[in-house]
């Protein structure tokens, strides 16, 4: 009989401690995935964030050291320079990456680091409760937005993505979904890319994944589901943002 | 090897490279600027060696921080302000056991404060500095040649400990130019450390970290810390004294405040008094029993720093009423010369009726 689904190799035989219908499970285990078949288990450190995801040491079978907030990709970047033969990926979420990790984002993209972001966007600071983070759709209702956000107040949702795509450093760059078997599907590709794109010694790669957080979006997980396709998508478009991997001029 | 003509900054630079760093991640600040660009000259095309100016302190530090994790010897300066912001990423330093050298050339406080030399970051130093139960070795150099010397020695302790260590100078040492002598030659290949990070190749996968859900666990976390600190307070305390034998005065004093110092004890001994010096140069052990020991037979004290008293706590400490504790300080960047602070013995030696 033919074996068509099993635990990656580089997924601890752990249970998750994420929410019901959270992203988070799916996107480690499609990473597992493609770490075993690109072979890097014995290569790749992953730099997991503080947040909900922190515990990601405890479920990939590979080497993990934890990162003060935001500063995955200075961490990152210090463990390549140092040891460039790992396959280094940090882990970070919205509020993480896109808001008090910025500047460390935007210029380990910009110098070209052969690392990889795995970026969750799931638009609230998840582990502390469902503030709002710099990706909050507008309008939409948070416990630090609870009137909704408000744009002449909280400004509008960062296009972080968008914003990397400018930097020359940053060959290959893709916002998927983890919310369909079709979008999971896409997403695995693009994990898949990013990690390709550092072992080729590229440049910066980067995968950013609207991911459900039915908690606290106060929603079912089917609800939540669908709200990534009906409203997250139109703020936040599907698709290859910047892929010059193929072209002479990648960095 | 001959002796050189070198700046403080450009000596620590050269000394790290004869240490094995491997890798730098500097910002620039005065009055450290010449070490950031000594390495950008010197280390940054060596094989095997990294060098970023990185985008801010913080991001230099946790650069730092993913250096160590790798298993590589590294090491990121900076002075006053920046070391504040350093903080963060020392405290993970410290949290998760990783070697790193970190000089702080130090300036004129607090705020943006100036760019002269001052010694207002002791108690920052000496006491963690960042958030969480910790302590980093903090050495005191006092000429360019110790500059040198403490260097290589930092990289050693942070080895040793798993720990990071501060190099804590001022901008005057960084900026001034003395002859050094450099006595170890850069190693072909350092062993790589037993809990680097460098993928699960033949053993199974490792976790750096110190974050858990459970207090206990944090708990002996921070037991085992401080059980390596009780050991390095045991085996790494260092000082030094000048004229103490004889002495009725001691003036404690560390850096280049002690280097003043000095020149003032040489003019009271050639009038007459009494005077000797203790120098901490580890700030951080400090060298209580050294205190304690001077206490048996000398009562007076004299802490001379460029702050408004930070260091004369610790000397209070140690002598636990022993003794009779006074302070002259100089804050703000302000340099005061020798004979100032002659002044300030001669009249404390008479007031308490020493001659």
């Amino acid at each position: 009989m033919d074996k068509v689904y099993t635990r990656p190799k580089s997924l601890k035989k752990a249970v998750f401690h994420y929410c019901p219908g959270c992203g988070h499970s799916i996107v480690h285990r499609i990473i597992c995935e493609v770490i075993d078949e690109l072979n890097l288990q014995e290569r790749v450190i992953g730099i997991p964030p503080p947040g909900c995801s922190v515990f990601a040491y405890h479920y990939f079978d590979v080497d993990m050291a934890e990162s003060a907030h935001g500063r995955g990709a200075a961490v990152a970047t210090g463990i390549k320079r140092a040891y460039p033969e790992a396959i280094v990926f940090t882990y970070q979420g919205d509020g993480d990456l896109a808001a008090i990790g910025t500047a460390e984002t935007i210029h380990a993209a910009n110098r070209g680091e052969r690392i990889t972001a795995i970026f969750i966007n799931n638009a609230v600071y998840g582990m502390t409760g469902g503030q709002m983070a710099p990706t909050t759709l507008l309008e939409q209702k948070t416990t630090t937005t609870p009137y909704g956000r408000d744009v002449k107040l909280e400004g509008y949702p960062i296009k972080i993505s968008e914003m990397l795509a400018l930097t020359k450093g940053a060959v290959y760059i893709e916002r998927t979904a983890a919310n369909s078997p079709a979008n999971i599907r896409k997403t695995k590709k693009a994990i898949r890319k990013a990690f390709q794109t550092q072992i080729d010694d590229l440049g910066f790669s980067l995968v950013e994944i609207l991911s459900p957080c039915p908690t606290n979006w106060r929603m079912t997980p089917i609800e939540a589901w669908q709200w990534i396709d009906k409203v997250m998508t139109k703020e936040y478009p599907l698709g290859i943002i910047k892929d010059i991997t193929g072209k002479q001029d990648a960095d | 090897m001959a002796k050189v003509l070198m700046t403080g900054n450009a000596a620590i630079g050269e000394a790290a490279i004869r240490a094995g760093c491997q890798c730098y991640f500097g910002y620039p600040i005065t009055p450290q600027n010449e070490l950031t660009e000594y390495m950008a000259t010197h280390l940054s095309r060596r094989k095997g060696c990294s060098f970023i100016q990185a985008e801010s302190e913080i991001a230099a530090i946790n650069m730092v921080y993913g250096a160590s994790l790798s298993g590589a010897r590294t090491m990121t300066s900076s002075s006053s302000p920046g070391i504040s912001l350093k903080q963060e990423g020392i405290s993970y330093l410290a949290a998760c056991e990783l070697p790193a050298v970190i000089v702080n050339m130090s300036r004129g406080g607090p705020g943006l404060g100036s760019i002269s030399a001052a010694q207002s970051d002791y108690f920052q130093a000496t006491r963690g500095g960042g958030h969480g139960d910790y302590r980093t070795i903090v050495l005191a150099p006092s000429s360019v040649q110790e500059l040198a010397d403490f260097t290589h020695h930092a990289f050693e302790l942070a080895d040793k400990y798993l720990i990071p260590v501060i190099i804590l100078g001022d901008g005057m040492l960084g900026q001034m130019m003395e002859p050094v002598e450099f006595k170890y030659e850069a190693p072909e290949e350092l062993p790589i450390r037993s809990r680097a990070l460098r993928g699960a190749k033949g053993r199974p996968s490792r976790i750096i970290k110190t974050f858990t859900s459970k207090p206990a666990e944090l708990e002996e976390i921070n037991w085992s810390l401080f059980r390596r600190y009780q050991q390095i307070k045991k085996q790494e305390t260092t000082c030094d004294t000048f004229m103490t034998d004889d002495a009725k005065l001691i003036v404690v004093a560390f850096g280049i405040a002690a280097r003043i110092a000095k020149g003032a004890i040489k003019t009271a001994r050639s009038n007459g008094l009494k005077v000797g010096m203790l120098r901490p140069i580890t700030l951080w052990p400090f060298p209580s029993e050294k205190v304690q020991e001077l206490a048996k037979s000398v009562k007076q004290y004299l802490v001379f720093e460029m702050n408004m008293g930070q260091m004369v706590e610790d000397v209070q400490l140690a002598l636990g009423g022993n003794g009779e504790v006074s302070f002259y300080g100089r804050p703000g960047g302000v340099i005061p010369t020798p004979s100032e602070v002659y002044k300030v013995i001669s009249r404390l030696y008479y007031q308490k009726g020493l001659k």
